[in-house]
């Protein structure tokens, strides 16, 4: 297993190259990575240091899609297989399974070719009402043309998530046919004579836009609208939010107040708190108050997308499910064009089009875990592996920045889907505490109505997932799936001795002599929990007490590296570069990765236990 | 002294109770010696049953004639008795206020004596309604603690030189020392130790036979004191050629600073096979102040996100989380990996001392982290150790009266307890509710056996005859099943956890219990033992049926042989 201990990083996940101070050693580079793992890497001689430097800058910064790992990835699934894999997920489906079309929503063809909005998908759904004139007269009154088209509806009461971009209102300025298409989605449900139009941006920045000719509806102009702001921050805000929050946790050795004072000085719980309540409330919106909600940003691609898809998380089970919430992303981010290659600098571009957009969500779907846990029936590392897939480039699912673009590139022909892998490898993915029958399955997640601010916690499993020691080193969810796959081969077993025994009985009973085999032993041998030596060590304890190891009593001992420092560790710990290996394509982030440390077995173990699946490592 | 005359006005009807969670609820409030109860008429069923020791703090409000009490408990709980009737209602009030300097302020009652206010308490009047299968008082004799280790060792001895307390007053009758010091020296040194505490055995290593010993600080003074015997009785520790480690839970400047009282620590020159190493952990009214900030911190409903992590630090309680942890994480390094004896104390040798040697011996040892054993743990490092349970939990979060002696120092060691078993959710026998009943027991029981200060003082107290052991209860095989982690599957490895400040979140189960529902985690909870459950339920029946099936074929194989 030595050969896992060679750091391996996709060209793509590298966010940022340092060149440090050189050393006595050498010259220290150090590597940020997009799914938050850093590396730094010592090299002899400085020359060879700056050309590194160099050729991973210009790796990292690919100028075109051909360049990107995905057009070079191949698991070796041949061409049927491919093609499986990417009708997985079927959008056309996820709108039969709403219950469309139906007597007030109708598949519109008004954006074939993408002649209306080359950010939006062709197949699109709209009230019955609006006219192909209305469609495209609203369209000319939005930002980008992204005119109002539903994303949700809710069978049981008619309401529906609708979203657009801002309109170009300006001052004063109106547009008949945007009024008549807000109508037409009051109409679309009868229950309800008004529709919420929610602005998910802060007032004042809505205001600003106006100057520019944007703005927001006014209420004067448009009937029967509830007009609401959720100060939901800008990309440019995010991105320094995250970054401020990664400083902290690159901190070397923080006191319990760095950390905390960083935390929320970067205002990232905060940001997540401003996006879980615009989806709480469009949650309530709809399914309490029985009303449709039009929920619009800036361009209607980024705080939209996480609005809305996390109110329909909240509504509707299906999206907490392993599929449903592939089918959630496919809708919600892919179809509707979030610009996955800008937010996420697949190919060297502005930063400032950087921005952790879809993190963000993913993040408000694991807090919504971490107060439900039986809510869900995928786990925390399935948002991890899609978090790492985003930036890895391995397959086309995130490519380019609309549909329109994915297919001029062919890219269902050129690269494989993420879904099909990740549906190949569910049992990794899967929340033992998940029952499709449990209450918390069903329905609509409420959340408490008075704000908790403590409700949303720091994810270190995310931020910090590559510093193993930091996370609980006995992971409950491997260790309830193996006792619900031992379960699972007892109830085999069972099955076959009640048959065996009823057989033995039977032939007994007519004196009959067989001879039969012997029983097998138990397999049961208890699911060692035993601590990956590696991750579990000590760690520095003395913190400014720095005569203590030199002066160690023990001289000699092996044990005696007393202090590990935080470097030490991250040089040491073989799981902090697992990663994906490019050569078998075999992925390698899973968290049960293979041991290669010895661990200790469970006093009754002996026998013929199958150790690969009672084991897990907690590393 | 009769209750009687305390309580002016025992039941008044029509009483509105509101408490977290729960609606409303009209009732009659009685109030009797120790309780508080109120019963809704509906179906006279006890919708409260508070005790009186539980009660920290009383607020009371008017409008017009309806008057409002505010009772804020020691286990954070608010709850809120609407009264109508001024009368009523401030009888109820002063009634309760005088409990409460009953109960919570004993010390600094002049009508009785410290003892004898003691003795008034519900444990003294509580008559368990259970069979009590093991008598608790005797379930964790030091004599049978010594036996579990020293089979593997002959360096020790039991000493009974305490007795009579008359050389701790504050140690058990019985302790662990090393065999080559007799007690006359024991004498000597506790003359030389804060409190008369002389090093004792804490803990001993069966990996490597490293030790961990406590005591108070060395009385050395300004002018450098030393004390011979002292200086044997460790060095006496030490194998030969090893050097040990003495942890300070003082940083040096205040520990410097305790020279001028007579305290000090132990000069390298003196002590030439010890290391000295200084920690800071805080003490007195600095915890307290800290646990009164973090629950205001956790009850204000209000503020933004902002303010919720700046008040979360502000409290400071996360950064004695992580001293404490760190420390007792040293302390088994230097034990497990250095393979060196260690020596720990503070100022007396009561708290943070404590907090460090219990802890290092969860991270070390496998037994004391099952049920039995962590029982074991606070009755030898907390309660026969003397830390002053009394003084120290005398009050909780919401008291207005600050003392000296009142800190939440068990409390936290239970927070830096849940913070590993968060890490290794699978290596403890016991689960967070265990910890949680520790703390509600600690503070307000019916049980005595977290009254008085030391065992010299439960002694007087006759607590064995005349109150029920804690453990008597929770060792019921019912009470024991809701503290049984499913989880559990015994580790024989020492655990280290992590003291990063992102691995050490809020323990929401004791400081968020009452400001956020847990019922989707409680479902959670129950899922998972469902889930374990079942297993072990198909196991049985499987292995039932392998015997059947073995027996039927051997019986098969008789029938053939002949």
């Amino acid at each position: 297993m030595e050969h896992i201990r060679t750091p391996k990083i996709l060209h793509s996940q590298i966010s940022t190259i340092e060149k440090q101070a050189t050393t006595a050693t050498g010259c220290p580079l150090l590597i940020r990575c997009k799914n938050f793992q850093i590396i730094q890497l010592i090299i002899p001689q400085e020359r060879d240091c700056h050309d590194v430097y160099i050729s991973l800058i210009r790796l990292a910064r690919p100028v075109k899609y051909e360049e990107l790992y995905c057009f070079s990835f191949n698991p070796m699934l041949d061409k049927e297989e491919r093609e499986q894999g990417w009708v997985l997920i079927d959008l056309s489906e996820e709108y039969t399974r709403m219950g469309l079309p139906n007597h007030y929503w109708q598949l519109s063809d008004v954006n074939r070719d993408y002649r209306v909005c080359d950010s939006y998908p062709t197949e699109l759904y709209v009230p019955k009402s609006a006219t192909a004139h209305i469609i495209v007269g609203s369209s000319k009154f939005r930002s980008r043309r992204r005119f109002p088209v539903l994303s949700y509806y809710y069978k049981d009461n008619h309401a529906s998530i609708c979203r657009s971009s801002q309109p170009l209102s300006g001052f004063s300025a109106r547009c008949l046919e945007d009024e008549q298409m807000l109508q037409a989605i009051r109409k679309a449900n009868p229950g309800s004579d008004f529709v919420y139009v929610v602005d998910t941006r802060p007032k004042l920045n809505a205001m600003a836009n106006r100057a520019a000719g944007k703005g927001y509806e006014n209420e004067d102009n448009y009937s029967n609208i509830k007009f609401q702001f959720i100060g939901i921050e800008n990309i440019h805000v995010m991105r320094n939010s995250l970054q401020k929050m990664l400083e902290v946790c690159e901190l070397k050795s923080p006191s319990m107040s760095d950390f905390l004072w960083g935390l929320e000085n970067s205002g990232w719980l905060r940001h997540i708190k401003a996006i879980m309540d615009a989806g709480i409330f469009i949650a309530k919106a709809v399914s309490e108050e029985g009303a449709s909600v039009l929920v619009h940003c800036s361009d209607g691609w980024d705080r939209t997308a996480q609005v809305c898809s996390v109110a329909s998380l909240l509504l509707d089970p299906h999206y907490r499910t392993l599929k449903g919430f592939m089918v959630l992303i496919e809708k919600d981010w892919i179809s509707f064009g979030h610009k996955f290659n800008h937010r996420y600098g697949n190919l060297d571009g502005d930063p400032k089009e950087i921005s952790p957009v879809i993190d963000q969500f993913i993040e408000c779907v694991w807090q919504l875990m971490e107060q439900f846990p039986c809510a869900f029936e995928f786990n925390e590392r399935f948002l991890i592996h899609i978090q790492h897939h985003i930036y890895s480039c391995q397959f086309g699912n995130f490519l380019c920045n609309s549909q329109k673009e994915r297919r001029e590139l062919k890219i269902q022909e050129r690269t494989y889907s993420l879904w099909a892998h990740l549906w190949k490898n569910r049992a990794d993915y899967l929340n033992p505490l998940f029952r499709a029958d449990h209450s918390q399955t069903q329905g609509t997640l409420h959340l408490p109505t008075t704000p908790c601010n403590f409700m949303y916690k720091f994810w270190s499993g995310m931020y910090n997932r590559f510093e193993k020691g930091m996370q609980p080193r006995q992971s409950v969810t491997d260790y309830l799936m193996a006792v619900k796959e031992e379960t699972q081969q007892l109830e085999e077993e069972l099955e076959a001795l009640e048959e065996r025994l009823e057989k033995i009985q039977k032939v007994q009973l007519n004196c009959t002599k067989v001879k039969s085999k012997q029983s097998e032993p138990s397999k049961h041998s208890g699911f060692s929990t035993s601590d990956n030596s590696i991750a579990n060590t000590p760690q520095d304890y003395s913190g400014n007490m720095k005569s203590f190891p030199s002066r160690s009593p023990s001289q000699g001992d092996e044990d005696s590296a007393l202090i590990l420092t935080q470097d030490n560790l991250k040089s040491s710990d073989p799981d902090l570069s697992a990663n994906s290996d490019q050569e078998s394509g075999v992925e390698d982030l899973s968290c049960r990765s293979p041991s290669g440390g010895e661990h200790a077995p469970s006093e009754d173990s002996g026998k013929d236990r199958d150790s690969d699946e009672a084991v897990f490592l907690t590393a | 002294m009769e209750f009687a005359e305390l309580i002016k006005t025992p039941r008044v009807d029509n009483v509105v109770l509101h408490r977290p969670f729960y609606p409303a609820v009209e009732g009659t409030l009685c109030l009797t010696g120790h309780h508080l109860i109120l019963s809704s008429r509906q179906d006279n069923t006890e919708e409260l049953w508070l005790l009186h020791s539980n009660i920290d703090a009383i607020d009371k409000r008017f409008v017009g004639s309806l008057g409002t009490i505010i009772i804020k408990c020691k286990d954070f709980r608010i709850i809120q008795l609407d009264i109508p009737g001024m009368e009523e209602c401030l009888n109820i009030a002063s009634s309760i206020e005088v409990f409460l300097c009953l109960f919570s302020r004993i010390q600094v009652l002049q009508a009785l004596s410290t003892l004898d206010s003691i003795t008034l308490m519900y444990p003294f009047f509580y008559r368990p309604m259970f069979e009590v299968i093991e008598d608790g008082w005797h379930s964790f004799l030091p004599e049978q603690e010594f036996e579990l280790y020293s089979s593997a060792t002959s360096e020790w001895r039991l000493s009974y030189v305490n007795k009579e307390f008359a050389v701790c007053p504050s140690y058990p009758p019985i302790v662990t020392v090393p065999k080559s010091i007799d007690d006359e020296a024991l004498r000597k040194v506790a003359t030389f130790r804060h409190g008369g505490r002389f090093p004792v055995l804490s803990y001993y290593h069966k990996k490597n036979g490293m030790v961990i010993m406590r005591s108070g600080q060395p009385l050395t003074g300004t002018n450098g004191r030393r004390c011979k015997e002292d200086e044997k009785l460790i060095n006496a520790t030490l194998r030969a050629g090893k050097r040990g480690y003495i942890i300070d839970t003082r940083s040096l400047n205040v520990a410097q600073q305790t020279r001028a009282k007579g305290g000090g620590f132990e000069q390298e020159a003196h002590y030439p096979q010890w290391r000295r190493i200084h920690k800071s952990i805080e003490r007195y009214h600095i915890l307290q102040e800290s646990l009164i900030k973090l629950v205001e911190a956790c009850n204000d409903q209000t503020h933004n996100m902002d303010r919720w992590l700046s008040k979360l630090e502000a409290s400071n309680w996360l950064t004695h989380i992580k001293e404490i942890l760190t420390t007792a994480c040293l302390a088994a390094q230097c034990i497990d990996r250095e393979g060196a004896s260690i020596l720990i104390h503070g100022t007396e040798g009561t708290d943070s001392t404590l907090q460090v040697t219990s802890l290092a011996q969860i991270i070390l040892e496998p037994r004391s982290r099952t049920i039995r054993g962590f029982e074991a743990l606070i009755e030898r490092e907390w309660l026969q150790a003397g830390h002053p349970f009394q003084q120290r939990c005398a009050q909780s979060a919401y008291c207005n009266t600050k003392q000296k002696w009142e800190a939440p120092v068990f409390l936290l060691f239970l927070d830096c307890v849940w913070q590993i078993l968060r890490q290794f959710p699978c290596s403890f026998e016991f689960n967070e509710n265990f910890l949680i009943m520790l703390f509600e027991h600690a503070y307000a029981s019916q049980f005595g056996t977290f009254l008085g200060n030391n065992e010299s003082e439960r002694c007087k107290l006759k607590l064995q005859q005349k109150t029920m052991s804690l453990w008597s209860w929770v060792n019921q095989p019912s009470e024991l099943s809701k503290f049984t982690n499913p989880l559990f599957e015994a580790n024989n490895l020492v655990i280290w956890p992590s003291v990063a400040p992102q691995s050490l979140p809020l323990w929401e189960g004791i400081f968020l219990r009452w400001n956020r529902s847990s019922k989707y985690l409680d479902e959670a909870y129950e899922e998972m033992v469902n889930i374990i459950e079942y297993n072990k339920e198909l196991q049985a029946k499987v292995n039932i049926l392998r015997r059947q099936l073995a027996e039927l074929e051997t019986e098969d194989g008789m029938q053939e042989s002949p």
